[in-house]
Order: structure tokens, then C-alpha cells, then sequence
């Protein structure tokens, strides 16, 4: 159930240049939150009338609730001068999360013949491998810690950065942590992927969060190896509820809604089956 | 207190609407509140056949507004029969449906379909300026304005409001062909056509190059041509442009409006609507007008 809630900043800090993390008190919407989930964002100032759409990095059964983002334009630049006390508007829990469910079903060992060496049939653990490049990076954080609950379930975390670090001690103790950096200065020199094969991570399932040319290549590679993988995707939004259809991603199907191939990232995402969409 | 207004023989509860495209067929906003606390509810535009939209993005924040060019996507007018109008059946609220189409045939064609539905009343979307054919074409000239009214007339069962661009030089000119054309009321203001650059990329902000631009930005502009088009015709005028609260809906109703639309409102507040009808109440109560209808075109002209 969405609502709209006046929540009221717990701390702010900024994690790296530009990021910031921001932990809100919640009546309801963290305790209902699924990974994958956003909330809109509302600006205090009425000329700045869209919500901003902010993906869920933590959301604890307390209420607090935790979003990292990126100072972007002037509504999060805003946003990145709440202090604890004040109070932000926001709504939510938005959109579909990760199945978390149904990636725990998924059976182990299903592509160990295309990894050389690194999986050992003696473990039989299901390897998830989860993708976030730069600001997709946060709602890995609370997917990881989700899927740690499943028995017999591997975490690996990759996650891409330009070249300043966040979240990386959180991820760290939430799954098995590799790094990536455009730069080199970290980690694999390169991207997501770059690292995947550098460091010969096989998986059982992914799920990934980052720009498109990221999630492009993320289904590309998915999709050659047979590995069932799910994408949250990002595109342009005003309602955040599904109302002005401007948030369409290409689907492979006819969507349920306009009866085109046009499916909503707000409501019918952002988490898609990578073999549902078109990028 | 009374609140109801008459718009072409149809009595709503009160003079609060939807803006066609900004409350879809009702069912996301229905989550947040009772559609029985407006009005009417004015549909997205349907067409006779599904249309896909423009390329992304389709939108982007302006100051005190925005741009859109959707491009009027829709699941055409049988899924629209099957699954939407049922659904706003469900409420104590007025049904209106927003008609788009290519050609004068298409737009006949849905209205004849909609003929037998449990639809209240039409509004004749020739305001689009985000589809490259019909649209808006018939909305720039006051000739194919009447035509398109008088063939839209001959085959609707319901009143007929058209709805009209901004894009024009006189507003009142179109107001009049409109209602020569047989048209029971008008409603307007639809978008400004629109225009943001990406300073940074150094491309259009939107994939379409151009939208329509809506909010409180554009309503010192809606409010104007309110009263102009009030001032030229007979028929009922619906007004609409940037309608955030109570006091925005006053303004317009003073201006010569019958009703009022709320519509990029609804992406700020998804409450904004009822918001809107609970806010002239309060107008009511404090400046104690016991019929709302006082209202309409009250401004004081001396």
C-alpha cells in the first residue's frame, strides 16, 4: 500500500563527493518496502513541482528508512541540505521490487560448465550476483541483505564506480564484495562486467542496477550464458504511480495497460525480467 | 452550501474535474482516495485503435511546471469500453471521455462506439500538440474547428465539449467556431507548445524536441483566455491551467468558468483534485457564498 508520509530526517552525511546518504523516520513505508522499491521524493519549494524518484538503500522494520543518491539538479541539491529534525515529503513504497522469493527458488549449479575452474561442483551453494553501477549501487545493499536469509544462497556483489568509493563496507558485510572503477584506482579497471570476467564470478542468477549501456551489456551477457536475470531500470518520470505514461520502457510483450509495448517503469518496474525488455 | 453545477444538461456534485491525461481512467489515484469526491473524472484520450506514444523522454520538469509530449498513448477504444469505463462506474462521480484521433473519421468513429456507454458527456481532444497528425490541426483554425465540431456532433449520443489549444492568436475566435459548430460547451486551456535544452548535453530535453507546457506557470494564461472565451460565447466553459488549490479553482470560476480541470497538480499531490473541491468549500464558507454558481463569471467588471 502506497502513502504519502511526512518523515523526519534521522541523519544526513555526504558519502562521497555529491552522494549523500540520508536515513528518515517512516510511519509506514520502510516497514512495507521490498528491495528494488523507490519512494517519490517531494521538493519543499512548489515550484519544483515533480517528485524526485529515489531508490531504497536500507529500509529497517523500525520505519527508518535509508536513501543514497546523487545531487543531480536542484531539487536533490536541496534535499542534501535536510538536516536531523526537519521533515521531507515523500510516498511510497513505489513500483516492483526484486522477486526476492523467486530468485531463492531458482535452483544452484545451473551454469557451472561455462565457468572454467572457479565453481566447484562440491558447493552447492546458489550464487546470486548482484550488479549496481554507480547510483544503482544503493538498493543492492538492502537486496543483498534479503537474499543472505535464503539457505544455501551465495551473495556476490560487484559494484561499479567512476572512481570515488561508497557503501562499501555495508555491501562487504551484506555478500562477497568485488570492485570495479572506470579509473583503475580500485578493483577492476572497467566496469561491472569487466570485473565479472576478470575475476571469473559465476553465477546462478543476477540482478542489476545501473545506467542503460550497464544494463544493456548486463542482459546481453545474461541472456548468452542462460542465466535468469532481472533489471531495474531508470527512465524520466512525473507521477511515479503509473498515471502519465511517461516513464515507458520498450517491452518485449503487449503491456497490460496501453496494449502496445510500452510498459511503465514506475508501476510495472522498475525491476523487469531482462528478457522482458528492449534497451 | 450548494455546490453543483449544470454542464449541458449533466449536474455534477461540484465544479471539480480531471485534466484529461493527468488521472489516467482513474484506478491509480483511486488508491489514494474515493473518486466519488469529484465532479467528474475526464479520461486520458482514447483513440480507435492503440497508440504507442512518443520516444522517452516524454517529460521534464519547468519552473512552477512542466513539459510533456506523451504522444497520447492509449489502449484504443475496446479495451477503453471493456475495462475502464466499468471501472469508473464504481463511483458516485460523473464520466467524461477524452476523444482523440488522426482524421475526422477516427474521432467519429470512437464517438459512435461510445454511443451506447454509460459515458455522461465527450470532450473532443483538438488541442494535442504532441502528435504529429490531427491533434491540434483542428484546433489552429477556426474553420476546421467548426467542421470537426459539426461531424463530431452529428455523430455523438452525449453533449460534446471541445477542448482548446492555447496555441492560437484570438481565443475567442475559436470559442465561437466551437460553438457554431454545435459544440455544448468548450474546456480550456490545453498545453503551451514548449521547449528545454539541455545545457550540459547540449540536446532537447525532450525525445520530441517539443511539448506542451502545464502547471501553475500557465495559469495567469488560462485565466485570460478564460475570460475571453466566456466573454464571446454562451455555452458552459471549463477551465482549467495550472489549478494547485481551492483559491486557483475560485479564480477561474470567477473568470467565467462553470467547471474546473486539476491535472499536472495530481503529479505533485496525488490528493490535489479532491483537495481542490474541498478547498472552494472553505472559499464558501468563509466569504459565506451559499451557491456556487454565484460564482461563475462574478468578477467585478466596472
Amino acid at each position: 500500500m502506497k502513502v504519502r508520509e511526512y518523515a523526519s530526517v534521522i541523519e544526513q552525511k555526504e558519502i562521497a563527493a555529491g552522494i549523500f546518504s540520508l536515513w528518515l523516520q517512516t510511519e509506514q513505508i520502510a516497514g512495507e518496502a521490498v528491495p528494488g522499491q523507490f519512494v517519490s521524493v517531494y521538493s519543499g519549494d512548489a515550484s519544483r513541482m515533480l517528485p524526485r524518484p529515489i531508490s531504497i538503500c536500507e529500509a529497517e522494520p523500525d520505519g527508518r528508512l535509508r536513501l543514497v543518491y546523487r545531487v543531480a539538479g536542484h531539487g536533490t541539491e536541496e534535499f542534501s541540505r535536510l538536516r536531523a529534525g526537519e521533515t521531507l515529503e515523500i510516498l511510497g513504497p513505489l513500483g516492483n521490487g526484486y522477486p526476492v522469493h523467486d530468485i531463492l527458488e531458482i535452483p544452484a549449479e545451473r551454469n557451472l560448465a561455462q565457468f572454467s575452474g572457479k565453481s566447484g561442483n562440491d558447493d552447492p551453494a546458489k550464487r546470486v550476483l548482484l550488479l549496481g553501477g554507480g547510483i544503482g549501487i544503493p538498493p543492492m545493499l538492502q537486496l543483498a541483505r534479503a537474499l543472505q536469509a535464503g539457505d544455501g544462497t551465495k551473495v556476490q556483489i560487484v559494484a561499479g564506480y567512476r572512481d570515488e568509493l561508497f557503501l562499501t563496507e555495508g555491501l562487504a558485510a551484506a555478500g562477497k564484495l568485488s570492485i570495479a572503477t572506470e579509473d583503475g584506482s580500485a578493483g577492476t579497471k572497467g566496469n561491472v562486467l569487466d570485473a565479472v570476467r576478470e575475476q571469473g564470478i559465476a553465477a546462478d542468477v543476477i540482478c542489476a542496477c545501473g545506467p542503460k549501456p550497464m544494463l544493456r551489456a548486463v542482459k546481453a551477457y545474461a541472456e548468452e550464458n542462460d542465466i535468469p536475470c532481472w533489471l531495474s531500470l531508470e527512465e524520466r518520470m512525473a507521477c511515479g504511480v503509473g498515471v502519465c505514461l511517461a516513464c515507458v520502457c520498450q517491452s518485449k510483450e503487449v503491456d497490460g495497460h496501453s496494449h502496445v509495448h510500452n510498459k511503465r517503469v514506475c508501476k510495472d518496474g522498475p525491476v523487469f525480467r531482462s528478457t522482458e525488455v528492449e534497451l | 452550501m450548494n455546490t453543483k453545477v449544470r454542464l449541458a444538461g449533466v449536474e455534477l456534485k461540484n465544479p471539480v474535474m480531471t485534466a484529461s491525461g493527468t488521472f489516467g481512467s482513474g484506478a491509480e489515484y483511486s488508491e489514494f482516495y474515493d473518486l466519488s469526491a469529484l465532479g467528474a473524472v475526464v479520461t486520458k484520450g482514447v483513440a480507435n485503435v492503440p497508440w504507442p506514444g512518443n520516444a522517452t523522454p516524454r517529460v521534464m520538469e519547468t519552473a512552477s511546471g512542466m513539459l510533456n509530449a506523451i504522444g497520447l498513448q492509449n489502449p484504443g477504444i475496446d479495451v477503453f469500453l471493456e475495462r475502464d469505463i466499468p471501472f469508473l462506474q464504481q463511483f458516485d462521480t460523473k464520466i467524461i471521455v477524452n476523444v482523440c484521433g488522426r482524421s475526422e473519421a477516427d474521432y467519429c468513429e470512437v464517438v459512435e462506439r461510445l454511443a451506447d456507454a454509460p459515458v455522461d458527456l465527450l470532450e473532443i481532444n483538438v488541442s494535442c500538440p504532441n502528435v504529429k497528425e490531427g491533434g491540434i490541426a483542428f484546433g489552429q483554425n477556426p474553420e476546421a474547428l467548426r467542421h470537426i465540431t459539426q461531424e463530431v456532433k452529428r455523430h455523438a449520443k452525449q453533449p460534446v465539449i471541445m477542448k482548446l489549444s492555447p496555441n492560437v492568436t484570438d481565443i475567442a475566435q475559436m470559442a465561437r467556431a466551437a460553438e457554431e459548430g454545435g459544440a455544448d460547451a468548450i474546456s480550456l486551456i490545453n498545453t503551451l507548445t514548449g521547449m528545454k535544452i539541455d545545457i550540459q548535453r547540449r540536446t532537447f530535453a525532450l525525445a520530441n524536441r517539443t511539448g506542451g507546457l502545464s502547471g501553475p506557470a500557465i495559469k495567469p494564461v488560462a485565466v485570460r483566455m478564460v475570460w475571453q472565451a466566456a466573454q464571446a460565447v454562451q455555452i458552459p466553459v471549463i477551465g482549467m491551467g495550472g489549478i494547485t488549490c481551492g483559491d486557483d479553482a475560485i479564480e477561474f470560476l470567477l473568470a467565467g468558468a462553470t467547471a474546473v480541470s486539476v491535472g499536472t497538480a495530481n503529479f505533485a499531490n496525488p490528493y490535489a483534485a479532491r483537495d481542490v473541491a474541498a478547498g472552494i468549500e472553505a472559499y464558501m464558507r468563509k466569504y459565506q457564498v451559499e451557491d456556487v454558481r454565484e460564482l461563475i463569471g462574478a468578477v467585478n467588471q466596472d
